[in-house]
């Protein structure tokens, strides 16, 4: 088995109105050191193991589905896990 | 001529769009659930607003994936008029049938009010009944009607005149270029934020939506039915 952490962000090119908000607060709370905010989503995903790679699996999952290439960015780590 | 309005789990407009074609268009309408395989018998496809799928992940990105759309990217490369409102909108973004991608709106508010919108081509299927840059007044309700696109794409779009609307006066939600709705190449694939089934008669406030409905059933008369 594996599991896999899927992290997805608007891209750097795009503004992020969510991120801005954020960044905003945490001035307001005298948290002046803060330069930006990106907020994304966190996805984790067990996936049994199969005869397809499972970096070219979980990158056509995130290409098809689970990111918006035209706004969004991702990266994800895969970690082998034993099942009890 | 006959319309499907397609209903997803969770669309929460098709109601209204079924009230404008059947009560103030005077048209055919049946409402299509989203497993359907065959929309053979329909002229036109009416894809209406709402939540489907909860937005979960992103706004239509689940939608997108049901059995209906299949044969919605067929019929589309048929060339049958298609057009998709707010979430529907949102649907034909995530499955590449229009180019772009929604945002958040700017203000991260959920924004439910009449728009002025500008046509900026009357001359599609969709909006022959308008005259050249008319201003005209219709609802939006949405969350995430940010339009967004890269540069050479923007530039595509002006260039082959696919932007069909803009917001006037007042950009609600942050889109590019003041986008409020765009057509695909072909020109048969329509889809906007503001919500023209909502701007059918008068008492709600307005009737401006009307004549995007009436424009499509011209064309498809025109196209279809001899003697027109």
């Amino acid at each position: 088995m594996y599991k896999v952490k899927v992290y997805v962000t608007l891209r750097e090119s795009v503004l992020d109105p969510q991120g801005t908000a954020v960044k905003g607060a945490l001035h307001s709370l005298s948290y002046h050191e803060v330069q930006d905010v990106r907020i994304g989503k966190f996805m984790e995903l067990i996936i049994e193991k199969s005869e397809r790679n499972i970096d070219e699996l979980v990158c056509e999952m995130c290409e098809k589905l689970l990111a918006n290439t035209v706004i969004e960015d991702y990266r994800y780590e895969i970690e082998e896990v034993v099942v009890q | 001529m006959k319309f499907a309005v397609i209903v997803f789990p969770g669309s929460n407009c098709d109601v209204d769009m079924y009230h404008a074609i059947k009560d103030e268009l005077g048209e055919e309408v049946e409402y299509v659930w989203h497993d359907a395989d065959n929309l053979d018998e329909f002229d036109g496809i009416l894809l209406p607003g709402g939540f489907s799928y909860g937005d979960y992940l992103r706004s239509g990105a689940i939608a997108r994936f049901s059995n209906v759309m299949k044969t919605i990217m067929k019929a589309a490369e048929e060339e049958k008029p298609i057009l998709g409102v707010c979430n529907g909108f949102q649907i034909l973004l995530e499955a590449g049938l229009l180019p772009g991608a929604m945002r958040r709106n700017n203000s991260l508010k959920f924004i439910c009010r009449p728009v002025e919108l500008r046509v900026e081509n009357h001359e599609t299927m969709f909006t022959s009944a308008y005259e050249k840059g008319e201003i005209i007044t219709i609802p939006i309700a949405h969350g995430e009607g940010n339009y967004y696109c890269d540069e050479e794409t923007l530039n595509k779009l002006i260039a082959n005149r696919q932007i069909v609307f803009r917001y006037h006066n007042e950009n609600p939600n942050g889109s590019l270029g003041d986008i409020a709705g765009i057509i695909n190449e072909k020109g048969n694939v329509l889809g906007m934020m503001p919500h023209p089934e909502r701007a059918v008669d008068e008492l709600l406030g307005s009737a401006d939506g009307l004549k995007l409905f009436q424009s499509i059933v011209k064309y498809w008369r025109e196209a279809h039915v001899v003697n027109a």
